[in-house]
């Protein structure tokens, strides 16, 4: 459908601009939601036992780094999310190509990791615990598990998608196997495999923070179960407000990166 | 032709030989674990413990009445947060502005883990059944709204054009041309849906334990009962994957050649992208 705002004319003024822009609807529908909440909290028609006002939330999120270290938090979260994708990208890259090169293989294993990156995973962690203790390793194989499965199906896919001509002409060229695989066949099959290590990283991530939540063990997770076992009513909101805003700021820079490797 | 045929079934006897010489693999690395001593004892029960607990599980009443719990909130979660999701997809896409004002808010929560929102839900809705619906609804929610949105921008616009020529009202619209178009797309996103609701059920209930399989399962790794846990995982798995099962082939039957179209692939990106139920 067409859309009128993507027209906007270049002779606009700034202001008018500005004003005719979705983003700042965006953020003027959330200015606005905001203090509708703030006014129904003050008003007592919403109980603050309940819904923290969002100036005490939003303001509160400065105390949480002095409560609970949210950038350490936030440290531990990333550094186990990176080590479970690297792992992933180890597992996956492999895999991913045995599957390309040994169609029975792909039919073999693709619907059955099809199937498993359906499943409820997570619900394994119980296991994880009891097997590797109430530590940083069972966070890595959770968010291990649910990010390898769609990383190995979009390597596959990717190198499924590389045109047969790019390596006829790496063949007339006498390139080696090696020289076709390298220069060719990967930066062919890139584009894909980026999609497939952003979903890796959003499942990775995922799971990390709700195994940290439930176990109470770790990074930002660990940050929102704290301030609600703690009964800090605007703490929690707080927190909740940090871990969304960086895990959409996470998202937003791999959206970034995988938009970066597609354009070249 | 004879020898394409000749390989077709050569490649079907290796992709059985391979599947069979990995569940082997499977079964024999599971029992060398068991035995071996390697990891602490019960952490690993033989398979012969497993479906001893399997078979128990399966017929114990307690088991079906944990069930019902998990199913009934998914289902209800599902039904009120897809529904909901459709109503706003639709909304959002006849709105092209509105869609552009609400679609960072829509995709940035739904790239988040739902887990977090929790405590929220827990003191909105208490800690009954409720708590569980609105977790599972959440989560059902930002699949089916992705994908509604996106396949509602992606109808042909002679479709619509015809519509309004007829003067359809907005009821005969969605009900005559929006959603027979993007029913293909609608209904990957709701299988989709399905399965994260179960999920968000489960979440929640390992959250606040009572009731559920979530809860059973739970109650099983506390009490140390690990072939019970394997046994109840097994069995949550295979519920999903049924469910997940029959809701593809309902959605085969309906599709018309049975080929993806390049609306539905990406619309089931889109529901993708905010795939999980967590």
């Amino acid at each position: 459908m067409p859309d009128a705002t993507q027209q906007r004319p270049f002779c606009m003024p700034m202001w008018q601009r500005v004003v005719t822009a979705p983003a700042f609807w965006s953020l003027i529908v959330l200015v606005v939601l905001l203090m509708l909440l703030e006014g129904a909290v003050r008003a007592d028609l919403v109980s603050s036992a309940v819904v923290a006002s969002p100036s005490a939330a939003l303001l509160g999120i400065v105390d949480l780094q002095q409560k609970v270290d949210i950038l350490g938090a936030l440290r531990s979260t990333l550094s186990t999310t990176l080590v479970a994708v690297a792992l992933e990208l180890i597992v996956a890259v492999p895999l991913g190509h045995l599957m390309y090169k040994r169609r029975a293989f792909s039919i073999a294993y693709t619907g059955w990791f099809a199937a498993l990156s359906a499943a409820p995973i997570f619900l394994l962690y119980p296991l994880f615990l009891v097997i590797f203790g109430r530590n940083l390793v069972t966070l890595i194989v959770m968010g291990f598990l649910p990010g390898v499965i769609p990383l190995i199906l979009h390597v596959q896919e990717g190198f499924l998608g590389v045109k047969q001509t790019y390596i006829n002409v790496g063949e007339s060229f006498a390139l080696s196997r090696r020289a076709i695989f390298w220069r060719i066949m990967v930066p062919a099959a890139a584009p894909t495999i980026a999609t497939g290590v952003r979903l890796a990283l959003m499942y990775t991530l995922i799971n990390i923070v709700a195994v940290e939540y439930l176990v109470d063990v770790g990074g930002l997770g660990r940050i929102v179960a704290d301030r609600y076992f703690h009964f800090d009513i605007p703490g929690t909101y707080s927190a909740i407000i940090a871990v969304a805003a960086v895990s959409v700021f996470l998202n937003w820079l791999i959206g970034r990166g995988e938009h970066w490797i597609r354009s070249r | 032709m004879r020898v394409g045929k000749l390989r077709e079934g050569a490649l079907h006897v290796q992709v059985l030989w391979i599947r069979v010489v990995t569940i082997i693999a499977c079964i024999l690395a599971w029992e060398f674990a068991a035995r071996s001593g390697l990891f602490y004892e019960g952490v690993v029960p033989p398979i012969w413990n497993v479906s001893v607990a399997l078979v128990r599980e399966l017929v114990s009443p307690d088991f079906y009445v944990d069930l019902g719990l998990t199913m009934f909130a998914a289902t209800v979660g599902f039904a009120v947060g897809s529904l909901i999701a459709l109503v706003i997809g639709i909304a959002l896409g006849l709105a092209p502005f509105a869609r552009r004002v609400f679609e960072p808010f829509i995709t940035a929560i739904g790239g988040t883990p739902k887990v977090i929102f929790l405590p929220i839900i827990f003191l909105v809705f208490g800690l009954g059944i409720e708590s569980k619906i609105a977790k599972a609804g959440l989560s059902a929610f930002f699949p089916v709204v992705l994908s509604t949105t996106s396949a509602f921008v992606q109808i042909p616009k002679i479709l619509l054009l015809t519509g309004r020529s007829f003067n359809l009202s907005s009821w005969q619209m969605a009900s005559k041309v929006y959603l027979p178009a993007m029913a293909n797309s609608v209904l990957t996103s709701l299988r989709l849906a399905m399965s994260m609701s179960i999920i968000g059920v489960l979440t929640a209930e390992i959250a606040n334990p009572q009731g559920g399989l979530g809860f059973r399962l739970m109650r099983y790794a506390d009490l140390f009962k690990i072939d019970f846990v394997y046994a109840d995982a097994i069995l949550i798995f295979a519920l999903a994957a049924l469910i997940n099962a029959f809701l593809s082939a309902l959605q085969r039957a309906r599709s018309a050649h049975g080929r993806k179209q390049a609306a539905d692939r990406a619309a089931a990106k889109s529901a993708l992208a905010a795939s999980s139920g967590i």
